[in-house]
């Protein structure tokens, strides 16, 4: 198969994602709208690795992995704080500081 | 098919490929500033797991100011031994180029953090808990706001003396991100100072709802900044098939002849270049706060606790900047024509955004936010310049920013009243009457947020705007006076309130700091009038240190 498919795939899972993040309410939800970003750069990075026959990419690929397990662990304590605060998770909620 | 042929589908010699394996080539000596920041803050947290509470909050504060001063003197040394000129060289396998604007935004990065460690380390403000000394960080970050939990470990006499370790994380992070020279180095750069900042700002001893909430903004946002810029060093891959600098630029000047035909649809496809360079210019923008990737600016600064916004401020500013130069400078040079216009777009709407939305503003720590964001404009607008003094001049802005950001937020922890910090506007009036030297200060620093002469700001706003005309932006020059003058009317509105309106009877009272807040307050006051009055020096080094290697 063309590899450049997957490249389609990778811009369409991304678009999804940031679409998600826009849209979706939920805290949790949008943080798993970002690691869908991130692993739809990953697609991306492994593609380009193949095409270009070389193997950066898929080196980088696992940099993003460790980089999203690091921010999975910030991520989570966060929101896990402010929904213990709060019983919410509700990115609406939080509007304690306004213009 | 022979046995042995058989036998090799399922084993392999096992001695000759590990053979072939280079190890890497690491220059310790150029990377020690790196290097000891990171090594103190694992020791760190090996002071958080194993020294007994007692004993950590001097442990901890001796060994941040320590790591931070020899990293400095490392910078310094390196400097001095010429690799900010002649010996400018990549280090470490093409990942980190040391080089006179790494160092130099090294060297203010460690300087800025020490005085703002100062400020973390401050203890005498709040009055003693169940006789426990506080600072500005939650007993126990964890424990639910108004919980029992909470309450036990504030007469425990617990401290969040984990800001430490993260602070010398994130310091880490900010020294090699202006220093990186490839795309990936670049983003975990990111993500390391990144990441222990989102935490740092989830953990105030008041208001913490609010804290919390800046922390989850900051996150969320960053996260989802970072992964645009991730999805750019992607196509940016898939457009030069290396994340190095050197190499991105060769085929961006069409260096590369040989492009092997399979390849064709994406080597050297400028539809990858553009779309993956915007999307990482999207990324670095929204660390430096440029409109309209600013939104989280303001909530995150009012937020968080006033130490870390001050910290993070100054800092991230200067690491988002070096990365920033290095990238338009490096990478895209070929690229001159297509970056420009958008960053004149970006310039204009963030110094006039900055300026104009501050004015509306009743909080102090808000309005310094937006301020930061009218100075990002007046940033770009030395970046825009595309020439050797646009580098040094913003160099130089970066170096007297810092410092003025610092001394005003450590200002801001000084105003209290009974619920911690009095940041509404309406309770500084009088201000100057009730402590006039206090209110002072904070004027100096406000005329040098304004760009007044005798004052770094002004030297710094001279050089940028200087800068930006002879590299052919008047047009950006005027729109920054516009705004500077915007900008200077809600600095003097300031002014005039702490010192021309009546105090009033139920007003904040101004904490008497200890010798940690004071140097701090001192060293931002000195920096500001120093490099106002006698500049020359300082503009000399920048100029010096203004040369990217490639």
């Amino acid at each position: 198969m063309n590899p450049v498919n997957y490249l389609y795939l990778a811009a369409l899972l991304f678009t999804i994602g940031a679409a998600g993040v826009l849209i979706r309410r939920n805290a949790i939800v949008v943080f798993m709208c970002v690691e869908l970003m991130l692993n739809a750069c990953n697609l991306a990075f492994v593609t380009f690795s193949r095409m270009h026959g070389n193997l950066d990419g898929q080196i980088i690929a696992f940099f993003t992995m460790v980089v999203a397990a690091a921010e999975v662990v910030v991520g989570l304590a966060i929101i896990v704080s402010v929904f213990r605060a709060r019983h919410s998770a509700s990115v609406d909620d939080a509007s304690l500081m306004k213009l | 098919m022979s046995a042995t042929a058989v036998h090799s589908l399922w084993t392999t010699a096992a001695v000759e490929p590990l053979n072939k394996i280079p190890a890497p080539h690491i220059e310790y000596t150029q990377l020690s500033p790196v290097l000891i920041v990171i090594g103190a803050a694992i020791i760190s947290v090996l002071v958080e797991a194993f020294v007994p509470r007692k004993g950590r909050y001097v442990a901890q504060v001796f060994l941040s100011v320590l790591a931070l001063a020899a990293a400095f003197a490392a910078v310094v040394a390196l400097a001095a031994g010429g690799y900010g000129t002649t010996k400018a060289q990549i280090a470490a396998m093409g990942a980190i180029a040391v080089d006179g604007p790494a160092l130099f935004l090294q060297g203010t990065i460690l300087l800025a953090s020490i005085v703002a460690i100062f400020t973390f380390a401050e203890r005498r403000l709040d009055p003693a808990d169940h006789g426990h000394k506080v600072d500005s960080f939650a007993a126990e970050a964890a424990a639910v706001p108004g919980s029992e939990q909470e309450r036990a470990a504030v007469k425990a006499g617990f401290t969040t003396t984990e800001v430490f370790p993260l602070a010398l994380f994130a310091i880490a992070g900010m020294l090699v991100f202006p220093a990186a020279n490839d795309l990936l180095t670049l983003f975990v750069a990111l993500e390391v100072f990144s990441l222990p900042l989102y935490l740092l700002c989830a953990v105030a001893r008041r208001k913490r709802l609010m804290s919390q909430e800046a922390a989850v903004k900051y996150f969320l946002l960053g996260a989802f900044s970072s992964a645009f810029l991730l999805f750019g060093i992607a196509l940016l891959y898939g457009y030069a098939g290396s994340v190095s600098y050197a190499t991105i630029a060769r085929v961006v000047d069409g260096a590369v002849v040989s492009v092997d035909p399979a390849l064709a649809d994406t080597m050297g496809n400028d539809v990858l270049l553009l779309i993956g360079f915007a999307m990482v210019l999207t990324g670095l923008l929204f660390k430096v706060g440029a409109v309209p990737f600013h939104m989280w600016t303001p909530d995150v600064y009012q937020g968080a606790p006033t130490p870390v916004t001050g910290f993070m401020a100054a800092a991230t500013k200067v690491a988002a900047f070096g990365a920033l130069l290095r990238l338009l400078y490096v990478v895209l040079p070929g690229l001159t024509w297509d970056w420009r216009p958008v960053m004149w777009g970006v310039a204009i709407v963030t110094m006039l955004g900055g300026a104009i939305v501050a004015i509306t503003q009743t909080d102090i720590k808000r309005l310094l936010a937006y301020s930061s964001i009218a100075h990002a404009g007046f940033l770009l607008a030395g970046v825009i310049a595309a020439t050797p003094s646009g580098i040094s001049s913003v160099l130089f802005y970066l170096g007297a920013y810092s410092f003025v950001t610092i001394g005003a937020f450590a200002v801001v922890t000084l105003v209290r009243d009974a619920g911690g910090e009095a940041t509404h506007l309406s309770k500084w009036a009088g201000l100057g009457r009730r402590s006039p030297l206090v209110a002072a200060v904070f004027a100096v620093f406000l005329l040098a947020f304004a760009g007044i002469p005798l004052t770094s700001g002004f030297s710094g706003k001279f050089a940028v705007f200087k800068a930006a005309a002879d590299g052919g932006a008047g047009a950006l020059v005027v729109v920054g006076v516009l705004s500077s003058a915007i900008a200077a009317f809600f600095y003097i509105r300031v002014i005039v309130l702490m010192f021309f309106s009546e105090p009033k009877a139920d007003g904040p009272t101004v904490a008497v700091p200890s010798a940690l807040t004071t140097l701090t307050i001192t060293a931002g006051v000195v920096v500001t009038l120093v490099l106002g009055l006698a500049p020359q020096p300082f503009l000399d080094l920048a100029n010096q240190a203004s040369v990217f290697v490639r």
